[in-house]
Order: structure tokens, then sequence, then C-alpha cells
């Protein structure tokens, strides 16, 4: 791991993602001998695990280029975005002139030379410290992540990705001041190449972090192994040796082969002693399945009403089509005859036709999604620390989450879903997104699911088994009851009456302000009556929302886990490691100080960054936030019963003594 | 947890200059407001001239009891705290927020002053975490101050090990 395989790069310690402008003296000098050794060292088809290796030189140290297959593809998918202008174009007949038409296509092959530069333009390596991307063409840029920081790996194939077998990876750092979370993409490799890449980053950096870091405080299987393989003191060269890899690959590929049968909970088995002889430093990777998709789940796709988006994107390719294509829809015969017919019939026929149509079409769509999304849906733990979701029918996705960085899980239960008893389990990580998107954000443990299959799993990921993580040791001084209450299934402290109160508060007077300004709007702006009437009549269902809002509610804590639920069109139950935490915010509006109540955030660098536990007690946020973690708050705290503090006059800055903890 | 314990607030206030600063950005912000509602009477000509003037008086009363009161109020509320384990921060009046963080999960430390606090020499700290949701902000401190925050801040932060995630 010397340094000087890298100029260019940036000091450990340094941010994870530095931009390094490529007109740096470093970096020029650097690419100028890159280039070179790409033109000599890449293998033009790059589908084999570890192309970069041929010649002799390691792979860390050559500049490697995208599959040349994405020349294809990326015109194809110009072209597949201007499918409606083509259509306008040479089938529907046009409103416009052709000089329009030319201009697209113009832009069309200015987009297509744009990706072709694009791929000519990118080049990445991995060495053994930093994953390093070079892009642009008139402002280069070196981005560079360290390794240590790399937390999940992403691997996507779309259609046309399989067709020509490739995938797109994309590496998550957790970075969270930054755009899309500092991710790297590399837009794409071979697929085989792809799959190396997942495994080079996330599984080999785990052997140097066991054998020196704090993490193999109780020997699990696997340590011995690494042990053995590794030593831990003063070989570090066999730690970070890239050319090892075919030799493991072979190795996953039959532990993959034998796990993939019924057998489950079998993790716990013989990693010890069976270290590939060719001088691998890694224990063989043993693989045990979580979960995987049952055919009857489909069952629980018509009630995600993800298919509202299918809706949206037919609307949006016929609106295109009008515009773009230049097509007159209503010139189609068979469309204006429909639309004359549905005028023709009774509005109340015509309404609830129309709502059952669109239901109908809903459901439909979110059953497609849904197989589409979650076809061969698997969910695996691996012995060198991770989960790995692979899924998709048509565009296949794999993910790869650092166990070490998963910071909890989060059960989502959207009231529709709830009804049918129904959930989904979402990963509560650093580096990926979670909240809108989290479907396409790869943060997904398992699709809408019975519930109790979900709780099954929560439990399951939660609780380090023999071959996988170790967990981070909780707080000192508590002490574990054996017996303790799961974070995923125990019971909840309720917020209260006067939470209960402001949840009616809050929908009721929300609901009247609307009764009331529609009622205004009526009385002095001529707006119809039923409006008003029919706000008026949403408020029963208000004050249930309002209800079910507040039995949502709840928190505990446990030895390792702050558990908070909330939240009723999306009901949400979140287990966040204590460990995880890394501050508390403490808010209290108006109303909430009136009523004896705070809101608790604990911010975290995983998932949504910060959890809130809503409406509690002031005293109850104070004690939360005081044992979750202990001796943080303890300089600030004062018993109740004194006076209030007054404040000194503004001292210098030196730091007061803090009482004996 | 024998007693309810209850946080104390921070122990420090923010620069007494800092009621100036905040009094002069608010009444730069009030002149716009009364420099477009002038512009509008100019521009507009003779007819509801009263309603015109009474607006424009309106705002004259309110941008005075904002200029006077806000700053005061906020002096009293604006609170701050750093010890070698923690940063501390209480701020608002309507809606109040303690925020902690405890320094080895600190990751930056900002120092910042706009051309407005560099007048009254003042300057505001930022220290962020790796939780998006986690800045801590503490808003007109006098130079020196500051200055010795992010001095104190950034020594033991860098003290502690690992990635502060």
């Amino acid at each position: 791991m010397s340094d000087a395989s890298m100029p260019g790069g940036v000091p450990s310690g340094s941010t994870p993602a530095e931009r390094t402008g490529g007109a740096a003296p470093g970096a020029a000098a650097e690419g100028a001998t890159g280039e070179g050794v790409i033109e000599s060292g890449l293998t033009p088809d790059g589908g084999i695990p570890g192309a970069g290796a041929s010649g002799g030189v390691a792979p860390g140290e050559v500049w490697r280029r995208l599959s040349p297959r994405m020349l294809i593809v990326h015109p194809f998918q110009v072209a597949v975005r201007a499918v409606p202008a083509l259509l306008g174009l040479f089938v529907a007949g046009s409103s416009k002139g052709v000089p329009g038409h030319l201009w697209s296509l113009g832009g069309l092959v200015l987009m297509v030379v744009i990706g072709v530069l694009h791929w000519f333009t990118t080049t990445f390596r991995i060495t053994d410290e930093h994953v390093q991307v070079r892009k642009g063409l008139f402002r280069r840029q070196v981005v560079t992540v360290p390794r240590d920081r790399v937390r999940t790996v992403d691997v996507t194939s779309h259609i046309l990705h399989r067709v020509l077998g490739l995938a797109r990876v994309e590496i998550g750092t957790g970075r969270s001041d930054q755009k899309g979370g500092g991710a790297v993409k590399l837009d794409a490799l071979g697929s085989a190449e792809a799959a190396h890449l997942r495994e080079e980053l996330l599984h080999r950096q785990l052997a140097p972090t066991a054998a020196g870091g704090p993490l193999t405080a109780a020997p699990g299987p696997a340590a011995p192994a690494v042990a053995a393989g590794v030593g831990p003191g003063p070989a570090p060269e066999a730690v970070a040796d890239p050319v090892v890899s075919p030799a493991r690959d072979t190795a996953l590929g039959t532990a993959a082969g034998t796990a993939a049968g019924p057998a489950l909970g079998t993790a716990a088995g013989p990693a010890v002693g069976t270290v590939p002889p060719a001088g691998a430093a890694f224990p063989k990777e043993e693989e045990t399945e979580l979960a995987r998709l049952r055919p009857r789940w489909i069952g629980y796709a018509p009630f995600t009403l993800s298919g509202i988006v299918a809706v949206g994107v037919v609307a949006g390719f016929l609106s295109r089509l009008a515009n773009e294509g230049g097509v007159d829809l209503m010139r189609l015969g068979a469309l204006r005859d429909g639309w004359e017919w549905f005028t023709g019939i009774p509005v109340w026929t015509a309404a609830a036709g129309a709502v059952i149509a669109f239901v109908v079409f809903v459901a439909v769509a979110s059953t497609l999604g849904y197989v589409l999304s979650f076809w061969g849906f698997r969910l695996t733990r691996h012995s060198g620390g991770t989960l790995h979701v692979t899924r998709g029918l048509v565009t296949t996705r794999a993910t790869t989450i650092e166990e070490r960085r998963l910071r909890g899980v989060e059960v989502s239960e959207p009231l529709l879903l709830r009804a049918v008893r129904g959930a989904r389990l979402i990963a509560v990580t650093t580096g990926l997104r979670v909240g809108r998107g989290a479907q396409r954000g790869g943060s997904l443990l398992l699709p809408p699911a019975p519930v109790a299959e979900v709780e099954r799993l929560a439990e399951r990921i939660l609780t380090p088994d023999a071959a996988g993580r170790v967990p981070v040791p909780g707080p000192a001084g508590q002490a574990a009851a054996p017996d303790e209450a799961s974070p995923v299934t125990g019971p909840l402290v309720p917020h209260g009456p006067a939470a209960l109160r402001r949840r009616f508060t809050r929908a009721l007077g929300a609901n009247a302000l609307v009764v009331a300004a529609l009622l205004a709007l009526s009385e002095w702006a001529g707006t119809p009556a039923w409006t008003w009437i029919a706000a008026l009549a949403f408020l029963p269902f208000a004050a249930l929302l309002a209800a079910d809002r507040y039995r949502s509610l709840g928190h505990t804590m446990t030895r390792e886990y702050l558990v908070t639920r909330w939240g009723s069109l999306a009901r949400r139950r979140v287990a966040l490691e204590r460990d995880g935490i890394i501050g508390w915010n403490v808010t209290r509006s108006f109303f909430q100080r009136r009523a004896g109540l705070a809101t608790l955030t604990a911010t975290t660098a995983a998932g949504r960054q910060g959890y809130r536990v809503s409406d509690v007690a002031m005293s109850e946020a104070v004690g939360i936030a005081a044992a979750g973690i202990p001796g943080l708050l303890d300089p600030f705290l004062v018993a109740h019963e004194t006076a209030p503090q007054t404040a000194h006059e503004p001292t210098p800055v030196s730091p007061p003594e803090r009482p004996a903890p | 947890m024998q007693t309810t314990p209850t946080l104390r607030p921070p122990l420090h206030r923010v620069s007494r200059t800092a009621i100036w600063y905040w009094t002069v950005r608010a009444a730069l912000g009030w002149l716009v407001v009364a420099a477009a509602q002038v512009v509008w009477m100019v521009a507009a000509g003779g007819d509801h001239a009263v309603l015109r003037v009474t607006a424009l008086a309106g705002t004259a009363v309110l941008a005075a009891a904002h200029l006077i009161v806000m700053p005061r109020w906020r002096y009293r509320v604006h609170r701050w705290e750093t010890t070698p384990e923690a940063v501390y921060t209480l701020s608002g009046w309507f809606k109040q927020e303690w925020r902690i963080a405890p320094v080895s999960r600190i990751q930056t430390v900002d120092s910042e002053r706009g051309p407005l606090e560099q007048l009254f020499k003042l300057a505001n700290v930022t220290v962020t975490t790796a939780s998006a949701a986690g800045p801590i902000k503490i808003g007109g401190l006098d130079r020196e101050t500051a200055d010795r925050i992010v001095h104190e801040l950034t020594a033991s932060a860098q003290a502690t090990a690992g990635d502060a995630t």
C-alpha cells in the first residue's frame, strides 16, 4: 500500500469524495502516464473478471475504461427517448413543417456524439486505498473515494444492458452533504466485471478491518480463518494483493451453488479452515438465504398503488406524442369515437366508469410493476459481513450493503397495505437514500409481504448471527436482559393524552379551516356550495385519521436500539441502532410548550438522517436522549425541583468543570 | 432518572453587539419592503392614495416593533455552550430548539463572516456532523470567541478516531 502507487490521490483523512481539477500538476502528469497504460493494458472486451490485470499489471495501477459495448447502448438509449418525435416524423404524419424535425434529429446526433465522447473521456481505477474516476472533456475531474468509505455497491442492468451483458455500478459512500450522497457511478461494465468489482470493494476490505479493528472482540468462526490467511501483524501486502482474485471467484461460485438450496441458518458452519489454497487472504464466502420472493406475495401488489406512476407515464407519453411528435390525437378515429361515446353517456355513469377503470388499471399496473421489480427477489447474508439483495425480471438489480453500516431497519406499512396485513422492510444504512423512491433507491430489504414475514426477517437481520457481524457492545453499564423485548415487535410506550389531544386538534383544526375557507369562498366568490359541504363531510375521516395517528405513535429503547413509530397513511416503525445516533435535536413549538410536549430527533448518518419521536412529554424526551447516549447530556441536566438556572454573563470559552458522572 | 431531569439552558450568550447586527440586518429587509411600497405609490399615481399611505404607515409600525423586540428577544434566547465532549445550543422563541452533538461525531467546524458581520466584528460558527439533520449553528459571536471555538472543537474532534458516522 505504498503512497507512490497513487499520485493524484488525496491524503487519507481528507473528505471522502474530493474533486481534484485535472489541471493540478500531479494529476496531469499521472493522467499522461495513465493514458499510456490504458492503450497497452486494456483488453477490449472487459467482460472477464480482473481483465485489467492482463499483462501482469496489477489491476489497481491501471486506468480502466467502461465497457466498449456502451458505444452501442448510448445511441440506442437516445433513440428510445426520442421515440415520440420519431413516431411523429415517420408514422403519424405531422402538422408542423419538416425543418422542425430536422432540428430535433440534429439534436439526437449531438446527444449521440456527447455520449460517445463520454465513453472516451471516462476512466476509472481501483487502487488499494481509493476508487478513482476521471471524467469530463473540457473540465477534467478526478473523483477520489477512499475505499474504507464505500458503504454500498449497487449493480443494475436494464434490459439493453442485459442483452449486451452489461451492468451499471453505483458505489455509495454515505456522504450526506453532497448531491446523490456522493455516489460514484460507472455506467457500464461487463456484468462479470461488475460482480467482481462488487466483491472486491465490499468483501475484501473487511479482511484488514477484521484483523486489526475492534470488531473481532467476540471470536466468530470467521475470525480464525482471517487470522490464518492474513496474520494480524506484519504482512499487509497479502491483504491488499489483488492478483488472487480468480481463485477467490471459483470459491465464491461454489459457495453460491451450495447455498442456493432451501437450507436456512447454516451460516454458523464450517468457515474455518476452508481458505482457498492459492494464498488468498479471504475466508471462503458463506452465503445464507434470509428471504426469497414467494409467488403469493404478488397478491399484495394491487395495494401498493405503485401503478399510479404508470398512469402518469402513459399520460406523459401521450402528451409528448402530441407535442413533440405533432400528432393530433383527436384525428385518430378510434380515440375520437371513444371520447364521443364517453361524453355521450350520463355523467354519473361516466364518473363511476372512469373510477372503476382507473382502479382496475392501477391494480393491474401495480401487479405488473411488482413482478417486474421483485421477480426473483432474494436476500442473502454473506459471511464477509454484507447483505446482498438481488431482484428484477427485466431490469436486474443487485445491491450489497455492508452490515457494519446497517444502522437499523424500517418496517413501512402504507395504509392500504396495512389493511391487508402487509408491510415492506427498508434498510436504514449510510450510502443508500431512503424516503421517496426507496424502492428505486435500493434500500429495500423485503418487497410488500405479510407483516409477520417482514417482522421475522427484521429480527433476523438485527440479530447478528455467528457468521455475520459482531454487535457493537451496548453502552456501558446497561445490563442486557436475555429475554428483552424485540425492537421489531416489542410493545411501545404510548405518548399520552396530551399527544392524543394534539392529534385531534391538528386534524380537526386543519379540516375546520378548510371548511371555513370554502364557506367564505362560496359566500363571497360564488364557488359551488357542495365544496364546503364535502369538506364538512370529511370531518369524521379526519377524526379517524387523528385517532389512528395517535395509535401509531410510540417509542421504546432497548439495549441496542431506539425504536420509534409514527404515521397513519404510511405507518413506519424504525429501529435505529443507538450507536448510530450522532446527536439530538429537541424542538418545542409554542403549542407543544403549552401542552408540555416536545419532539425529539435522533440525528444519524443513515437513512432519513434524523428519526423523530414526536410529541412526547419534555421530561421523557430528555430522558430518552440522556439514556440513548450515556453521559452526553449529564453536564447539561438539572433536577426538576431546582429553579431553572439563570445564565451567566458571557465568559471566555474555557470549558466549565463537568460534574463527575 | 430519580427525579425528572430537565435541560438547563446553555451557559453562554452570544455577543451583545449581535443585537445591533440583527437590527441592521432586519432594517435592511424592511427598507426593501418600504422602498417597493414607495415606488408603487409614486408610479401608480393618484387613486387609492389613502390606502397606500396607510399600508406604508402600517409597514413602518410593524418594522419598528420588529426592530425593537426581535433582536433583544433573540439575544435572550440564543445560547450556546461547548465542553470537551459536546456542543450544545438553544435557539428560537416561538419554536424552541435544543441541539446537542458529541464532539466525537463532529465532521467539520466552519466559521464564516458575512460583510455585515464583518462590520460589527462578528462571526458565526457552523458545526456539522455526518447527518444532514444535525448541523449546529451559532450566530452573532464576537470574532475571538468564534476563533477559539473553532480551534478548540477542531482540536478535540481530531483527537477522536473513526469517521464519525
